[in-house]
């Protein structure tokens, strides 16, 4: 009898994990891709395709060539399949038609159009959420960049980094590369040689950017790897609230993602970074799914800077991701707020490092983790304290929720405090939902189904808060959806 | 040169003298421990498990190895190995984890074992104890190999010291298997009072069966360099097991203490304290992991590691994991690095209590907390005093004072 | 005995006091009232020597002595004893050695040999007495899981073990009810010699009803801007402190 149920149950996980993916179409377009394979004429062509300035492809190929020194690293909690970098293609530009054909280039195919807006981002400014400027990215090309002129005003810049490789080489050339070096790891090498599109954001002295900023990452393309690259430097005084999301296609093969995000806060700046993730998970079965291994940092420069990292993870049949905050400047203030849902196959290393520097530096590290299904969700953190960083202080919360008994939650925090001044704290918990809580929301005629999605909700609210509203909304929808079958 | 070169050439010296002067337990795993370590080498900082401690610094120093037998005083439930009074060939390198490179090199290298043997049902009231002394006139490499077998039912109270008798350079390697068989209750009290020329290399292995009580509490008063290792194997369910430490850290004083409780069965408890304080140009380091198998429902679980750093020299590590694939568990842990309560301070400071002496007092309630778990009285109060005593900076100066800076 | 000429003093970058003057002679009783804010802890912190606080400008002689070149501790030695609006837990240490860690370092600092601990267990027993406070709190460490009116008997505890000449009660009836703010108060009275001086910062006239004030003074923005008798206390208790703020405009 129980057993039965259970059959029943795993049918319907089934059905949900298959069902729910609502992202998981294809758009039909014509699409410009490169031979697959990685060589220095990859990386040459790339350069080129993008009317590339010389530095700029030294700097490729430097990468590419320590790349080549390096091995897949394999300390992560995550079982990474062998991927093979001559099956991959790393370019693909789905802009490519109608680049030839359009009379102007700023006339984009009306089926990307369709695509962004049955993700429900609408590319017409009137349609635009309010508020929210937006860069759409689909494969290696940036498709449109919203509010443009509106932003230029104020002398921001907000636009696809090729074009600011273009426009602004200078700004580029002097932070890119700067708080992620190529070196740093055997991913950020890869990307660092054959990157593609992303945003770049400048914010000047004294400004406060009057909308959120978006990208909006697609991949949609047939084996092809995205690997943008995003840039953020806000400079003295100002501030810039930045939100990225990204959805697949459902395909039986993995997709390789390897982004890089650098960010640059000056003087009294304050960045705040909002992530959304929901590639492509794989099915139930744990095949396909989004392999997403990105570097993310932030170099808190200035005195009296702050930034703030908030994720909601949802997504990816591998997530490896840390992002990360360098607390250089005197007072300066970080935060990670993270929640990562794994359910079916997924795994997930995630956390953050918070690396203080500087005189009276503060973080806060506040991660949930709620594992389901047959996945492994893992929580991995440092916090260091120089040995000039009087005065830092450190407060980290980690918990993990396992709503099955199939699940692993795992928790890797590292402390290293080299300064007597130092005041550290560290706790995790890792619990299973609470049933008490579950039989009071039954006993009110709540289903377990909705009331584990309201538990969860309600655990991750301090996280949840912390993103802009517009989010907050689809990150909660996001949550239910994904946990949804995972208790009965 | 890496250091395990001149350990590889000393075997292939002297395995011949120590299998004469060793037993056939030791000597059958003998060749395959060393094989395993010649392979392997000491492992370097990139191991996880060895991040915090340089190993084949700690062996770079030419040693001479010590092959003078055991005294094993004769009293009741302590054996030379040779005189068991039980087959030793089921708990002989059994529990250990042969793949880490110093229990392979222990193996290799150790003539001679110690056996504590409590017999079913068995309750000893008064705590064996065991007395380490190194002695030596040279620089001395000690292998010690240590069993430790409760069979049913049995309780003790076994307490182990490490003291050095001479000022020299010892290097000591030690390996405890704990073998508790079912309703056995033992507490393990290790205390190291030894000078800034020694290093420790110690690993346990603790067995637990159904029904076991376990304390393993781990003292760490004065050293050099130190790196204890204590896995335990859950494997009867409830059972309980509690590992403490208490490590007081100066000079260039180096305390590496790394955990790793296993829950394969359910319904087991695991509890942890660790508390550090490192002055000077000191450093602790302290890693534990609580792995709970899929199977272990009902499993509790608390590590707690805490820490206060006195000096601007000083450094602290710590890295308080949990690795859990079962749904029913309850576990947490707790890791702070932290400064001495500046209020309370004042407060001490305002009732006229000298700034220097409310910190004492504040650095001796801190480690007051584990030492209050000790439960064999004696041992508690001596320990409380000589807590106090190092705090003061007296221990040292009293027992070596010019070792000492 | 004390003597406050013109002190400024800050924490972190805020100044709070600005400019007080004080004069107590042996034997007198001084409140200290005022708004929120208005400074009196900084006063009393100031004058116990919390290192958070920096004194920016002015003195403070205690007995012709300039306190603010001593330390803390040196300045308990000399005799001036903080009653702490919200006394701190310090787990781990016993009031015991606590206290006898506090006697005995005065003990030193008045060239006396340390108490003998059969002597000192005596004196600590005669003192629980005089305030009434329980011995099972002794055993326990300082402060730790003490109720607010066994935290502020246990100040009292403390004064009484180490007999200082300046009491500065910190609002030590924030808290109370009625009877534990009588045996508090009783216990203060009881122990004051004609020499003891005091200074009790309060909100409210009922512990001035136990404790009679020589002199009351009025701290508002960081200065004492009115001073009177005891009347002035009962005044404040019945119209507030607009009209003072009302007759500096």
């Amino acid at each position: 009898m129980r057993e039965e149920g259970k059959e029943v149950k795993n049918e319907f996980v089934r059905s949900v994990a298959e069902k729910k993916y609502e992202f998981g179409f294809t758009t039909e377009v014509h699409t410009e891709i490169i031979e697959k394979g990685l060589n220095e004429e990859v990386v040459r062509l790339i350069s080129e395709k993008k009317g590339e300035p010389d530095w700029l492809l030294q700097f490729r190929l430097e990468a590419y060539r320590h790349w080549l020194t390096q091995a897949q690293p394999t300390w992560g909690h995550v079982h990474l399949p062998e991927i093979d970098y001559q099956a991959i293609s790393y370019y693909a530009d789905p802009t490519a038609k109608s680049k030839k054909g359009a009379q102007s280039a700023e006339e984009i195919d009306p089926e990307l159009m369709k695509t962004f807006d049955k993700l429900g981002i609408p590319l017409e400014e009137r349609l635009a959420l309010s508020g929210t400027a937006v860069d759409a990215v689909m494969d290696s090309v940036s498709v449109k960049t919203t509010f443009k002129e509106k932003l230029s005003e104020k002398g921001i810049i907000f636009c696809s980094i090729s074009e600011a490789v273009k426009n602004h080489p200078d700004l580029v050339r002097q932070y890119l590369g700067s708080v992620v070096p190529y070196r740093d790891n055997y991913f950020a090498a890869l990307n660092s040689a054959v990157f593609s599109d992303g945003s770049f954001v400048y914010i000047p002295k004294n400004t406060r950017c009057p909308m959120e900023l978006s990208t909006y990452f697609r991949i949609n393309a047939r084996n092809t790897g995205q690997f943008e690259r995003t840039l953020i430097v806000c400079d003295e005084g100002s501030y810039v609230s930045y939100l990225e999301g990204c959805t697949a296609p459902m395909r039986d093969e993995n997709q390789l993602h390897a982004a890089i995000v650098e960010i640059v806060v000056m003087d009294n700046a304050e960045v705040k970074y909002s992530t959304v993730q929901n590639w492509y998970p794989g099915d139930a079965e744990g095949k396909g799914g989004v392999l997403n291994l990105v570097t993310k940092r932030g170099d808190l420069r200035g005195v009296n800077s702050k930034l703030s990292w908030t994720q909601v993870e949802t997504g990816s049949a591998i997530t490896w991701k840390y992002p990360s905050c360098v607390l250089r400047g005197d007072n300066s203030v970080a935060e990670f707020y993270s929640v990562a849902v794994t359910n079916n196959h997924q795994e997930a290393d995630t956390g953050t490092k918070m690396i203080h520097l500087g005189k009276n530096t503060r973080s806060t590290i506040i991660s949930k983790g709620i594992s389901a299904g047959k996945s492994q969700n893992s929580y991995r953190g440092l916090v260091r304290v120089g040995k000039q960083a009087d005065n830092a202080r450190n407060y980290s919360s980690c918990d993990s929720l396992l709503l099955g008994s199939q699940c692993g939650a795992h928790t890797f925090p590292y402390m290293d405090i080299h300064n007597n001044t130092a005041t550290v704290e560290h706790e995790a918990t890792t619990s299973k939902i609470n049933e008490d809580q579950l039989f009071y929301c039954n006993q009110r005629g709540i289903s377990t189904e909705e009331a584990v999605g309201l538990i969860v909700n309600g655990y991750a609210k301090d996280v949840l808060n912390k993103l802009p509203m517009e989010f907050a909304v689809e990150a909660q929808k996001l949550l239910s959806v994904s946990l949804e079958g995972t208790v009965g | 040169m890496r250091s395990e070169q001149q350990y590889i050439e000393l075997y292939h010296e002297v395995s011949d003298l120590i299998k004469s002067r060793s037993c056939e337990v030791m000597n059958s795993v003998r060749d395959e421990a060393f094989e395993t370590f010649r392979r392997m080498g000491f492992p370097t900082r990139k191991v996880e498990r060895y991040r915090y401690t340089d190993v084949d610094a700690a062996f770079a120093p030419n040693y001479g190895i010590s092959l003078s037998p055991l005294t094993v005083k004769p009293s009741a439930y302590i054996y030379n190995i040779e005189n068991a009074p039980i087959d030793v060939s089921p708990y002989y390198h059994q529990i250990a984890d042969p793949l880490d490179a110093i229990t392979a090199l222990n193996t290799a290298l150790v003539h001679d074992a110690l056996l504590v043997h409590v017999p079913k049902n068995q309750q000893v009231a008064d705590p064996i104890v065991v007395d380490n002394w190194l002695r030596g006139t040279a620089a001395t490499m000690m292998n010690r190999r240590i069993l430790i077998v409760m069979e049913q039912g049995a309780e003790a109270t076994i307490i182990m010291g490490d003291h050095a008798a001479d000022k020299q350079q010892f290097l000591t390697t030690q390996v405890i298997e704990v073998y508790c068989h079912d309703g056995a209750r033992l507490d393990l009290y290790e205390t190291e009072e030894t000078t800034p020329l020694c290093s420790r290399f110690s690993n346990v292995y603790i067995h637990a069966g159904r029904d076991c009580s376990v304390k393993h509490n781990s003292i760490t008063l004065f050293n050099g360099q130190t790196r204890n290792l204590c896995d335990v194997y859950l494997r009867g369910e409830h059972s309980e097991v509690t590992l403490n430490g208490c490590v007081i850290g100066g000079g260039t004083q180096h305390i590496d203490n790394n955990t790793l409780i296993r829950h394969e069965v359910p319904n087991c408890a695991s509890t942890q304290l660790y508390k550090y304080v490192v002055d000077d140009k000191a450093v602790g380091a302290f890693a534990g992991k609580i792995l709970v198998e899929k199977d272990a429902q009902k499993t509790t679980s608390q590590e707690t590691n805490a820490n206060l750093c006195a000096s601007t020299d000083a450094r602290i590590y710590t890295q308080p994991m949990l690795e859990i694939y079962a749904d029913d568990v309850k576990c947490a842990h707790g890791s702070t690095v932290g400064v001495m309560d500046e209020a309370a301070l004042f407060y001490m400071r305002q009732r006229g209590i000298p700034e220097t002496e409310a910190r004492t007092l504040l650095k001796n309630a801190f480690m007051g907390q584990v030492i209050d778990q000790i439960k064999f009285e004696p041992l508690r109060q001596k320990l409380y005093v000589k807590v106090e005593k190092r705090f003061r900076g007296e221990l040292d100066k009293c027992e070596d004072c010019r070792l000492c800076k | 005995m004390l003597e406050i000429k013109n002190l400024h003093a800050k924490v972190g970058d805020k100044e709070i006091l600005k400019g007080v003057n004080l004069t107590i002679r042996d034997g007198e009783t001084h409140a200290l009232m005022g708004t929120n804010g208005a400074g009196k802890s900084t006063l009393s912190n100031v004058i116990v020597g919390n290192p958070s606080y920096e004194v920016t400008e002015g003195s403070i002689t205690f007995n012709g002595k300039d306190l603010l070149t001593m330390n803390t501790e040196e300045r308990a030695h000399a005799g001036i004893f903080m009653s702490f609006q919200a006394p701190i837990e310090i787990p781990g240490v016993s009031m015991t050695n606590f206290m006898r860690a506090a006697v005995n370092a005065r003990r030193e600092a008045q060239g006396k040999e340390p108490l003998k601990s059969t002597d000192f267990l005596k004196i600590m027993r005669e003192k629980r007495k005089l305030v009434e406070i329980d011995q099972k709190l002794m055993n326990r460490s300082v402060n730790e899981g003490f109720s607010g009116g066994e935290r502020k008997r246990n100040e009292i505890f403390q004064m009484a073990m180490l007999e200082p000449t300046l009491c500065i009660l910190d609002e030590t009836d924030s808290g109370l009810d009625v009877d534990a703010l009588r045996i508090v108060a009783e216990g203060f009275n009881k122990l004051r010699t004609a020499q003891t001086s005091a200074i009790v910062i309060t909100h409210y006239q009922r512990l001035l009803d136990y404790i009679r004030p020589d002199v009351v003074h009025v701290l508002i923005d960081g200065k004492i801007v009115k001073t009177g008798t005891a009347a002035l206390a009962q005044q404040i208790e019945e119209q507030g402190f607009d009209w003072i703020k009302e007759e500096l405009a």
